[in-house]
């Protein structure tokens, strides 16, 4: 089926992508969030799981961790346009909640077909999820794992798990006799310990969980397919996440470059400033374009997906180390405080940037499906 | 939600069945000359009349100007231009050898001209009958254009012409110029005015054209001297002191962003086309042998290949995405970007193409072993044309900064 010309970006999609922005500006502006998340400054801080979750059941209340959940789950059913949408406008506010996870995790369920359906119903009805599907070396290939079923039960430790501390079930990969299964697990399950990461990133929380004879309930024996059915559409959101993110950057930066004056001039006249936020520019926006396509392939030809999110993420993971770079050094020495904002999105764009595959990763997987494999 | 997926009008879908079907029946055969890359560098009489003759049946069945008013020659219809852009594309048809009088020359005539003028340039124009040519850049006017210095001095109802243009493309095929010059030398911006000249008719009484010869090799433009050439003053488009105004109408079309869809063929395969795209790429790193193996299963080449095709993909998705409101966040972020990044992806991986082809990249047109015969190179070299020409890159990001981003305007 080919794509629609605009990307099946309807009313809809374009008036949920509108109120999130507005609802996300009113509630929580950077202010806010730096206030919220930046009040122990020190390299070796503990590492708290600060975020509002009152706005965050503000936003359950408002249907958006239902948004992906198939109608006949019990959700709304939106096309991936839509939400890659909402995705970026939580990017922009870089707001800490565990919706990437939940959006991930519907992704892999509703890819799981009739099996998922209890588990999807759990998220039509506000429950909020992450996945847990990465080994120690922090593999970004589905199905390299650490957590193993013994006697039915789940041991073991799945690794970098995204908001842990935020999200109710974990949707777990392990390795079982026939092959890598999918589990759901409630966090506060007995033998689930959530030990959390010390990170970078200010504006999520980050854990490896070990599992001690935990009793679980089978999703999907054939986990590898659904996982490996499911990555563009995470790929994708996480890509989506990032634009809004790096289109904070460019606005923040041009701002301020257009106020801070040097030579008599403000520093945006120089074109040493100039090009470089101009390029910023041009890398969001082929990110931003190769988003909506990946997308939207997602909902109208799934078999061209996993290609077009590839080009997504590899072209996202390249603009965010650009963008973040040049938004802290064209923000000169104040760039470099811990009181600018900036630094906020420089360390959340840094964790995104290895999140789910760097740039070199999908474009050698890309490289296999357009140029084929090398023996 | 898909079904409320921008789709072809009524009108666009009933055009463009009536475009398959006429190029079905239409599309002129192969070329027994050799064609260059593009109009541009036409360089003989029977190129020019093998694609003036392909122009003038695409005008006559209605495929260009469609959606100019009937009045000037035009078709008459919305948004169709497009459709039939798309189906001759499609169709893989030689390109129009009158790019700069449909790209640049006739939406400035049309939106800046008196009726009577459009009526008479218009319909030649698009027929391809006239072929029309630029006179903007000047040796001390490039990327600073509003320092032109040909000048118009007034003599009664007719102006006295004065000056050398040069990068003239088709000068030395064209029966008309559009022609940026100064009538005002007091005042920078406003002392421009905007004419178009018939210069073939002019040739030897006023108008000299002289080739250039590009880094290339290759002719395809020059220079022109006006030597006291007399212009009768209805040929002015505008008012005398808006020629920069109406110089913006003529630039905002060449960069791809104007109102008016640019009329555009081609797709014909022939011995001398090759496009600078990373599927021809790959093709050459399949067919380039290196240590033993095949360029194409170099790691680090596939990378780099992998970032030409992302990047390619990229700006065919903002052309795509340009026409969504709702993901835009500015009117012109995308358009503007258009020229800037065809030009500078193409020469990116004409580039990498050359570091593929490796020792074989040193070989020209002229070598029976040259991979691609030679085109590599001549791309690489001709993509230059394309980042320097209508605006510098340099230029592109001042724009971008300045009318997008709202940065200080640079001096």
């Amino acid at each position: 089926m080919a794509q629609p010309d605009n990307y099946g970006f309807g009313e809809e999609a374009a008036l949920l992508k509108e109120s999130a922005r507005k609802f996300l500006a009113d509630k929580f502006p950077t202010a806010t969030l730096h206030s919220l998340v930046a009040g122990d400054h020190r390299p070796e801080r503990d590492s708290e799981c600060l975020w509002d979750s009152g706005l965050w059941q503000e936003m359950v209340a408002l249907g958006w961790t239902m948004l992906a959940v198939p109608e006949s789950a019990g959700g709304v059913g939106l096309p991936a346009v839509a939400v890659a949408g909402l995705a970026e406008e939580l990017g922009r506010a870089a707001f800490p909640c565990p919706l990437l996870g939940t959006i991930n995790a519907t992704y892999v369920l509703a890819a799981c077909g009739e099996a998922g359906a209890a588990a999807l119903g759990e998220i039509a009805e506000g429950c909020s999820a992450t996945l847990a599907v990465t080994n120690r070396e922090g593999s970004w290939s589905a199905g390299d794992v650490d957590v193993e079923l013994i006697d039915g039960r789940l041991t073991g430790s799945a690794w970098f798990v995204q908001d842990a501390r935020k999200a109710d079930r974990l949707l777990v990969a392990a390795r079982a006799s026939g092959g890598i299964a999918l589990y759901w697990v409630a966090t506060d399950a007995p033998g689930v310990n959530v030990q959390a990461d010390a990170i970078v990133d200010l504006t999520r929380d980050q854990a490896h969980i070990s599992f001690d004879n935990v009793e679980a309930s089978q999703v999907n024996a054939n986990g590898l397919a659904a996982l490996a059915e499911a990555m563009p559409a995470i790929w994708t959101m996480l890509a989506a996440d990032m634009v809004g993110a790096a289109e904070w950057q460019l606005q923040t930066t041009v701002e301020y470059v257009g106020t801070r004056q040097q030579f008599d001039h403000p520093l945006g006249f120089f074109q040493a400033v100039k090009h470089p936020l101009v390029d910023v520019m041009i890398q969001i926006d082929q990110a931003k374009s190769l988003v909506y396509n990946a997308a939207c392939a997602l909902d109208n030809e799934p078999e061209r997906a996993g290609q077009l999110a590839h080009m997504a993420k590899a072209s996202a993971s390249d603009m965010a180390a650009f963008a973040s770079g040049r938004s802290v050094q064209c923000h000169g020495g104040i760039g470099f405080t811990w009181e600018c904002f900036v630094h906020l999105y420089f360390k959340r764009q840094k964790h995104s940037q290895f999140l789910f595959g760097d740039a070199a990763w999908h474009r050698a997987r890309l490289a296999d499906i357009v140029m084929g494999a090398v023996a | 939600m898909s079904d409320s997926a921008r789709k072809d009008s009524p009108e666009q879908a009933e055009f463009r069945q009536y475009c398959r079907s006429w190029l079905a029946d239409n599309r002129p055969a192969d070329p027994t000359v050799r064609l260059p890359l593009s109009a541009l560098e036409i360089m003989t009489d029977e190129q020019l009349s093998y694609l003036q003759a392909w122009q003038k049946a695409a005008y006559d069945a209605g495929l260009v100007g469609c959606d100019y008013p009937t009045e000037v020659g035009g078709g008459g219809r919305t948004d169709c231009q497009r459709v039939a852009n798309e189906e001759m594309l499609a169709a893989r048809t030689p390109y129009f050898p009158n790019v700069i009088g449909l790209g640049m020359a006739a939406p400035t005539v049309f939106y800046h001209a008196t009726d009577e003028l459009k009526q008479r340039l218009l319909p030649r124009l698009f027929s391809g009958e006239d072929i029309w040519c630029q006179g903007f850049s000047e040796p001390g006017a490039g990327s600073d254009l509003a320092s032109v210095q040909t000048f118009a001095e007034r003599k009664g109802d007719k102006w006295v012409i004065n000056g050398h243009k040069v990068w003239t493309s088709l000068a030395h095929f064209a029966e008309w110029m559009i022609l940026l010059l100064r009538t005002d030398k007091s005042h920078k911006y406003d002392g421009l005015s905007y004419f178009v000249v018939p210069i073939r008719s002019a040739l030897g009484k006023g108008v000299t054209v002289r080739p250039l010869i590009k880094i290339t090799g290759e002719t395809g433009f020059n220079e022109v001297i006006f030597d006291n050439l007399e212009v009768d003053d209805g040929y002015r488009l505008d008012e005398l002191g808006k020629g920069w105004q109406v110089a913006m109408t003529t630039l905002l079309h060449e960069r791809g962003a104007g109102g008016l869809q640019t009329p555009r063929a081609g797709g014909l395969k022939s011995e001398g086309t090759h496009t600078t795209s990373a599927a021809n790429l790959i093709e050459l790193a399949r067919n380039t042998q290196r240590d033993g193996q095949a360029a194409a299963n170099d790691p680090l080449l596939r990378d780099r290949i992998m970032q030409q095709l992302i990047r390619e993909h990229g700006l065919a998705q903002n052309q795509r995405r340009a026409r969504v409101p709702a993901l835009l966040d500015h009117p012109m972020r995308l358009l503007l970007q258009n020229k800037l990044l065809a030009s500078e992806i193409s020469q990116d991986t004409a580039a990498l193409a050359l570091e593929v082809a490796g020792a074989s990249a040193s070989l020209y047109m002229g070598d029976e072993n040259a991979p691609a015969r030679g085109q590599w190179p001549l791309a690489y070299m001709n993509s230059y044309g394309m980042t320097i020409a209508a605006g510098t890159s340099e230029v592109q990001r001042n724009i971008l900064g300045e009318r997008v981003l709202g940065l200080a305007k640079s001096k």
